[in-house]
C-alpha cells in the first residue's frame, strides 16, 4: 500500500495525516472539494515538532474529513480489499517512527487496532486544533500514532500544550509518563461492549484484562449503560457541526470548482455535488436536518443535554475505577463495502469510540483494545499499556 | 379614524476597534484596496480557529452602560448559517442564546416631550464582506468580513419618525463621544420592524421588517412611506397586509417585498464549540465601568460651567479624540475655556487652511498644553504662539525647539518697549492726530508699527497697556 498521498522529506521521521495542515503541501483531508488547496500555515503540532527538530515525511492518506470506518473512502487513495489507515500502516511498516492524526469519530483508533499499533486520543483542549481541517470542533482532538507507549509519550511531550491560537486549548503543563506504578489500579470492562464484538475481539479483550489482573491490577466486569446513548448523541453532534464546517467549501474561495455553472447557486450546487463523496453527503444532510427549525430541541438541544448526563456518568464510575476497557471495534478485520453503506457501518462501529469525543476523555488503543480514563489521565492509561507492552517483549 | 405607529429597530453600529472581532487584521478603517485587511481566518480557510477579541467585549459592555442594560456575566456565539459569496464560512458568528447586554432603557427628549424606549438586548457579531459586481462578473472583498459589529434590538416603543430619529442621533451622538464607533456612513445600520394599529387598541397590527438602511434619511422616509402603506391597507383595504421582510428603494422612496427565499430561510442557528463562554467577572465590569467615558450630558455640563460656549460644546461632544485632548490638556493645568479656544480656533483655521476637518487633528496633549503654558506665562506672546501651533501641525516639530530655534522667546524688557513705543509715536504724528479725532484704527495701526520694531516678541498685553497710557497722556 502507498500510505502517502504526498511524500515530503525522506528522511522524516513523523507522517501526518491528510486532516492536518503542512504550510504550502497540498492538504484536502481525503477529498476532491480540497483539491489544489495549499495551506498559507502549518498546524501547530507540526510547527512544533519541526522545530524539535522532527521532520515531516509526508501526509498519510485519510477518508473524506476523516468520516469513515478506517480511511477507506480517500478521493486521493487506490482502494485497498483490507482496511487498514494510511498513517497507523505507515507507523506499522516503520516508514515512519510516529504519525499525527485527528481522532473525530474514531478512524484513527480503529485503524490503530486492525494494523496492530498504538494510538492516544489526549483529553479534549491537551493538543492545539489550529491547523486541522475541523469539522466536529466540539469532540475532535489530533492524536499520535506509534509502534509503542513510549513513541506516544515522545510526541506528545512535544505537541501538548496551551496555544493562544486556540481558544479551546488548555492553559496547563503535561508530563507525560508511561511507568507509572499500575499495582492496584482499578480497571473495569464494559460487558455491553464486549457483548457488540466478535469472539477475537472479545477474547482479546478478555486476554488483555487477564495479563492485567496478573500485574497486580483489580479487573472488574461491570454493566454500564451509557455507550449507545453516547453513540447517537455523538453522531448527532458531529454531523451538525461537520455540516456546518464544510459549508465553506463552496468553489468561491479555493479547492475544487465545478467547471460547468451559469450562476452562484450552480457554482455551489454543482461544486459540492461534484467535490464531496456520499458519505459526506450523507453527513451534510443528517446534520442539516438535526439543526432545522423544528428538529432542533429534540435532536441538538436534547444531545447537548444527554452529553452532559453522560459526562456525569461517567464521572461517577472513574470514582470506582481508574480506567475502562473495551473493544475498539466489534471485528478484527473488515474488508471493502460499499459506500452507500458507510453511515450505517460507522454508526454501529462508533459505539466503541464515540463516547471518548463526547465528552473529552483521553482514550488509548494498545495491543488491539482500547482504555480509557477521566481527563488528564494519559499517564494511568500509558502506563497500563506501557506495563502491558514491557511484558510482553 | 386615528392610527398609532408603532416601531422597533434593530440597529448595527460597526465597533471601533483596532482589530477584527476574531482575528488580528485590521479594522474596516485600516483597509485600503479591496482584500488588503484578509488573513486565512476570516476567510475562511481550514485549519484557522477564532479567538476573541477582548475590545470588543469590552466596547459592548460599555454600550450596554450607556444604554442602561443589565451586563450578562456569561456570555456565548452561536453559529448562524447560510449561503452567500460575501461570507467565506458560510456561517455568520453571532449571539443568540446568552447576548452580552439584556433589558437597558434608553430617554429621548422630543418635540412631544420624554419618551422612554426599551432596549431588548445588545448582541456582538461579525460583519459580512461585500460584493462589487462589474458587468458580467462579480467580485468578492473580504475587508469588512469580521469587523466587529453590536446589534442593539429595541422593544416596539416607538410611535413615529420623529422618534427613531432622535434615538439614532442620540446613539450616534453617545457612540462617537464614548469611543465606540465613528458612525460614519454605512457603520451604522438599521432594520425596521413596523405595525399600525387603531389609537387606543391594545393589540399589534400585522408587522412588516425593512431590512438594511444607511441613512438616516432613507430610515425616515422608509417609515413614512410604510406606516402609510400600512394605514391606507386598513383605512381603504387597497390591499391584504402580510408579515414580511421589505426593502426600501431609495430611488421611488416606496418599499418592496422581498422573495420569500431571501427572507423565510432557517439559520439553524447552534453554539460555537470554537469558542468557550465568556465570563465577565466582578473585576472585569469594574475595570469597564471605571474606563467608561463621561456621559455626553454630563460632560457637556462640566464644559459648561467652565464657560465654554455651547456651539464649541456641540462640537467636542461629537468627537471623542478632539474632547479626550482637551481633557488631556485641562489636566496638565491649563484652562479649560482657553484651551477650547485654541483647539476650536487656532487648530481649526490651521486645519482648514490645509483643507482638512477637526476630526484629523493629530497635536499630541504635550506639545499644546506646551504652547499654551508659553503663551500663558508671557514667555512667548499669543501671536508668536500662534506661529509655534501652526509649526506643530503643518511641519510637525516640537514647539520647545521651534520656539528657541526662531528666537520668539526672546523676552523684551519694558524699557526697550517703551523706547521703541516713543520712537513709533515721535514718527507718526498724524496716526496720534487721528486717534484722537476719534480713528479706532489709528491706534491699531500704532500698535502694530510697534509690533513690527520689536519683531513680534514682545508680549502684546504690555504694549496694549503701555499704548494706551501713552496715548492718554500725549
Amino acid at each position: 500500500m502507498n500510505y502517502f498521498v504526498k511524500t515530503i522529506s525522506d528522511k522524516g521521521n513523523i507522517a501526518v495525516d491528510d486532516t492536518i495542515l503542512v504550510k504550502g503541501v497540498q492538504t484536502a483531508a481525503g477529498s476532491r472539494i480540497l483539491e489544489g488547496f495549499e495551506p498559507l500555515f502549518s498546524a501547530e503540532a507540526v510547527t512544533r515538532l519541526e522545530k524539535a527538530g522532527y521532520e515531516i515525511a509526508g501526509k498519510t492518506h485519510v477518508g473524506e474529513f476523516g468520516l469513515d470506518l478506517t480511511g477507506e473512502f480517500s478521493y486521493y487513495a487506490e482502494k485497498e480489499e483490507t482496511l487498514k489507515g494510511a498513517a497507523a500502516e505507515a507507523v506499522a511498516k516503520g516508514a515512519v517512527k510516529a504519525a499525527l492524526g485527528v481522532d473525530m469519530n474514531g478512524a484513527t483508533r480503529r485503524s490503530a487496532a486492525l494494523s496492530g499499533v498504538d494510538f492516544l486520543k489526549p483529553t479534549y483542549g491537551t493538543v492545539s486544533r489550529y491547523g486541522i481541517v475541523s469539522c466536529a470542533a466540539s469532540g475532535e482532538q489530533m492524536g499520535v500514532y506509534a509502534a509503542d507507549v513510549e513513541g506516544i509519550k515522545e510526541v506528545m511531550d512535544v505537541i501538548a500544550g496551551y496555544d493562544e491560537k486556540d481558544g479551546t486549548c488548555l492553559k496547563k503543563d503535561y508530563d507525560y509518563s508511561t511507568k507509572e506504578d499500575i499495582k492496584g489500579k482499578r480497571v473495569c470492562v464494559i460487558k455491553e461492549l464486549v457483548e457488540k464484538a466478535d469472539a477475537e475481539t472479545a477474547g482479546r479483550v478478555k486476554a488483555y484484562a487477564d495479563k492485567l489482573a496478573k500485574a497486580g491490577v483489580v479487573v472488574e466486569e461491570i454493566s454500564l449503560d451509557i455507550f449507545d446513548a453516547a453513540n447517537t448523541t455523538w453522531q448527532i453532534l458531529m454531523t451538525a457541526e461537520t455540516c456546518n464546517n464544510v459549508s465553506r467549501y463552496d468553489g468561491v474561495k479555493f479547492g475544487y470548482r465545478a467547471k460547468e455553472y451559469n450562476n452562484i447557486d450552480e457554482l455551489y450546487v454543482n461544486t459540492r455535488t461534484e467535490g464531496f463523496n456520499f458519505l459526506t453527503k450523507a453527513v451534510i444532510l443528517y446534520g442539516s436536518d438535526v439543526l432545522s427549525k423544528n428538529r432542533y430541541d429534540d435532536c441538538y438541544g436534547k444531545s447537548l443535554k444527554v452529553r452532559r448526563v453522560v459526562s456525569e456518568k461517567f464521572a461517577a464510575l472513574m470514582e470506582k475505577y481508574d480506567a475502562v476497557l473495551t473493544p475498539v471495534c466489534s471485528k478484527s478485520a473488515y474488508t471493502a463495502y460499499a459506500i452507500e453503506d458507510a453511515f450505517k457501518t460507522v454508526f454501529e462501529e462508533s459505539v466503541f469510540t464515540a463516547v471518548a469525543n463526547l465528552i473529552g476523555v483521553p482514550a488509548l488503543v494498545s495491543g488491539g483494545v482500547q482504555l480509557m480514563g477521566k481527563a488528564f489521565s494519559e499517564n494511568v492509561l500509558l502506563s497500563l499499556a506501557g506495563s502491558m507492552e514491557r511484558a510482553g517483549e | 379614524m386615528k392610527y398609532e405607529i408603532v416601531i422597533g429597530l434593530e440597529t448595527h453600529v460597526e465597533l471601533s476597534t483596532e482589530s477584527k472581532i476574531f482575528c488580528s487584521c485590521g479594522g474596516h478603517s485600516a483597509s485600503k484596496e479591496p482584500n488588503d485587511c484578509v488573513c486565512p481566518a476570516c476567510s475562511g480557510m481550514p485549519g484557522m480557529l477564532p479567538v476573541m477579541n477582548k475590545r470588543v467585549v469590552e466596547l459592548a459592555v460599555t454600550a450596554g452602560l450607556m444604554l442602561n442594560c443589565e451586563i450578562s456575566r456569561y456570555t456565548t456565539f452561536d453559529k448562524k448559517n447560510y449561503y452567500y459569496p460575501d461570507l467565506p464560512c458560510a456561517y455568520q458568528i453571532t449571539q443568540l442564546n446568552h447576548p452580552i447586554c439584556t433589558n437597558g432603557l434608553v430617554t429621548l427628549k422630543t418635540s412631544e416631550g420624554q419618551r422612554d424606549i426599551r432596549i431588548k438586548q445588545i448582541h456582538m457579531e461579525e460583519d459580512a464582506g461585500k460584493l462589487v459586481h462589474a458587468g458580467k462578473a462579480s467580485y468578492v472583498d473580504f475587508n469588512r468580513t469580521s469587523v466587529p459589529l453590536i446589534e442593539i434590538v429595541t422593544q416596539p416603543d416607538f410611535r413615529s419618525a420623529e422618534e427613531v430619529l432622535v434615538y439614532l442621533n442620540k446613539l450616534k451622538t453617545m457612540f462617537r463621544s464614548g469611543g465606540i464607533s465613528e458612525c460614519e456612513e454605512g457603520a451604522m445600520r438599521c432594520d425596521v420592524n413596523i405595525s399600525v394599529r387603531p389609537e387606543g387598541s391594545e393589540e399589534f397590527g400585522v408587522r412588516t421588517e425593512i431590512k438594511n438602511m444607511a441613512s438616516f434619511e432613507a430610515i425616515e422616509k422608509a417609515i413614512r412611506y410604510e406606516s402609510q402603506r400600512h394605514i391606507d391597507a386598513i383605512e381603504f383595504e387597497t390591499e391584504e397586509l402580510v408579515q414580511e421582510t421589505r426593502r426600501f428603494d431609495d430611488v421611488s422612496g416606496k418599499t418592496f417585498a422581498m422573495r420569500n427565499k431571501e427572507t423565510e430561510a432557517d439559520y439553524r442557528y447552534f453554539p460555537d464549540a470554537n469558542l468557550m463562554p465568556i465570563i465577565i467577572d466582578d473585576e472585569w465590569l469594574e475595570q469597564i465601568k471605571a474606563a467608561k467615558p463621561v456621559e455626553i450630558d454630563e460632560k457637556a455640563e462640566g464644559y459648561r460651567a467652565a464657560g465654554i460656549s455651547e456651539k464649541e460644546i456641540d462640537m467636542l461632544i461629537h468627537n471623542h479624540n478632539v474632547s479626550k485632548l482637551l481633557d488631556d490638556v485641562v489636566n496638565m493645568g491649563c484652562d479649560a475655556k482657553n484651551v477650547a479656544g485654541w483647539i476650536l480656533t487656532d487648530c481649526v483655521g490651521v486645519l482648514r487652511k490645509n483643507g482638512k476637518l477637526l476630526s484629523d487633528l493629530t497635536i499630541t496633549a504635550d506639545d499644546l498644553s506646551a504652547i499654551i503654558k508659553m503663551v500663558d506665562s508671557g514667555d512667548v506672546n499669543r501671536m508668536s504662539g500662534r506661529k509655534i501651533l501652526t509649526a506643530v501641525l503643518e511641519e510637525g516639530v516640537d514647539p520647545v525647539a521651534y520656539c528657541k530655534e526662531n528666537g520668539l522667546d526672546a523676552k523684551v524688557d519694558t524699557a526697550t518697549i517703551e523706547s521703541v513705543m516713543d520712537r513709533v509715536l515721535s514718527e507718526n504724528a498724524q496716526a496720534i492726530a487721528d486717534y484722537k479725532n476719534g480713528k479706532e484704527k489709528a491706534k491699531q495701526a500704532l500698535f502694530g508699527a510697534c509690533m513690527r520694531e520689536l519683531k513680534n516678541t514682545a508680549d502684546t498685553a504690555v504694549i496694549k497697556e503701555l499704548l494706551d497710557k501713552k496715548l492718554q497722556n500725549i
